[in-house]
């Protein structure tokens, strides 16, 4: 791969994914592309990079996928999932009491583990929300990873990493060495092609985003822009969950994080909700981008 | 540091067992046979027992079953680790007192997330 090559995919993918590849990342590109390469019947990167310069549409789209992340796990990294349970959806259960129904966006969902996470998180709530309207929207770049979603069939290697066994045995149906999700469940998502850099407005109001562990790649400026309108996207009292190693601080005044519920953020403008009884989420002040650096 | 009691018939997978769990600072101990493991417990009450099925002598299930009915014997955490990997047998194991289960093969990686879910770690 000569560095023009490198300088063009570099330049293709910030631009329709938003990946931010530093200058030293030549050989996650080439094992990745190599084999689509060969794939596609070409000797490699360079031929590859020339087919996409003419106009290969579907090549250049199977190019992003295939330098798209898609590692995943269910109930990754477990504490956003135990906030879930044990704040976020009994202070929602009293704030939407009225209306009856929660929408929650999973922005980058892969193959699907963690919008079924947090469809089994809503199944287990029971009663707290039964007779609800709830959807979970699931949306990913890559239409491979949307497709095995839908699915919901997973290895056994997949479900042995974060799902407890006990909820293996409730949701799941097997067959042979692979595991099949109950249709319940996989109806409770619904599965969205989309591109975190176009507009996604039209998908409405949500009481609960994860965007976890996406954002990562993206340059700061990049971030900033999509938390801006991620805000716009949140309920007033609606909470954005991101990953362990993400934050806010130091990119955008748009959320600000709550103490003691590590990874969880609320608009900035919020009111705090108070509820006697209920686990309360108290969102604490943002330090500002200045004093952050 | 905690204690392992790692019960297979196969001598390579306790040594692929052990090598994972002491990598998550586990003091190992081992057995090759249900009636040895509970021996073990005997002497001294692991924290967590990592537990195959099919084992000569007395297999898991029946030690199991022992272990739960010993004094102290509810305090382990459980963790059969198999090839038996259907779900009556899974259903029958967390009857008997399983607190997890790993369908083999496994990795490092699958032990973690069961011990991090048993809380273990």
């Amino acid at each position: 791969m000569t560095p023009q090559d490198y300088e063009y995919l570099r330049k293709l993918l910030k631009e329709r994914s938003g990946l931010d590849l530093s200058a030293d990342k030549q050989y996650l590109v080439e094992s990745r592309l190599v084999p689509l390469a060969r794939k596609a019947s070409l000797a490699g990167i360079p031929e590859l990079v020339q087919k996409m310069k003419v106009g290969a549409e579907a090549l250049t789209a199977e190019v992003v996928e295939a330098m798209t992340t898609n590692e995943t796990f269910f109930f990754r990294d477990k504490l956003p999932f135990d906030h879930l349970k044990e704040a976020v959806l009994p202070a929602l259960a009293q704030a939407r009491a009225a209306r009856r129904s929660l929408r929650i966006w999973c922005a980058a969902s892969s193959t699907g583990q963690e919008p079924y996470s947090i469809a089994m998180c809503l199944k287990e709530a029971g009663a707290m929300l039964a007779g609800w309207r709830t959807e979970i929207v699931a949306t990913d770049l890559s239409l491979a990873v949307l497709e095995k979603s839908k699915a919901g069939i997973f290895s056994q290697f997949e479900v042995q990493r974060g799902l407890p066994i006990q909820m293996l045995v409730k949701y799941f149906t097997q067959n042979g060495e692979l595991w099949q999700l109950n249709a319940d469940i996989r109806s409770m998502v619904q599965h969205r092609q989309l591109n975190l850099l176009q507009d996604f407005s039209h998908l409405g109001t949500f009481d609960v985003i994860f965007c976890r562990n996406v954002l990562i790649y993206f340059d700061q400026d990049t971030k900033a822009k999509i938390f801006e309108r991620i805000s716009r996207m949140l309920e007033p009292d609606g909470v954005l969950a991101l990953g362990a190693a993400e934050s806010v601080v130091g990119i955008t005044n748009a959320f600000k994080p709550y103490p003691d519920r590590r990874g969880l953020y609320r608009p900035n403008a919020a009111p705090t909700i108070v509820r006697p009884g209920v686990a309360t989420l108290v969102p604490q002040a943002p330090r500002s981008v200045a004093s952050a650096r | 540091m905690r204690t392992c009691l790692v019960v297979d018939d196969s001598s390579v997978i306790r040594k692929v067992a052990r090598r994972i769990l002491e990598g998550l600072d586990f003091q190992i101990i081992e057995a090759e046979d249900g009636a040895k493991a509970l021996d073990a417990c005997k002497r001294a009450m692991p924290e967590a027992v990592l537990l195959d099925w099919n084992m000569p002598v007395m297999d898991g299930y029946e030690f199991l079953g022992n272990l739960r009915r010993m004094p102290g014997g509810d305090a382990p955490k459980v963790v059969f680790c198999t090839t038996e990997n259907d779900v009556a047998h899974i259903a029958r194991a967390l009857h008997a007192g399983a607190n997890e289960y790993i369908m083999k093969p496994f990795d490092k990686d699958i032990v973690t997330a069961k011990f991090q879910e048993v809380g273990l770690i």
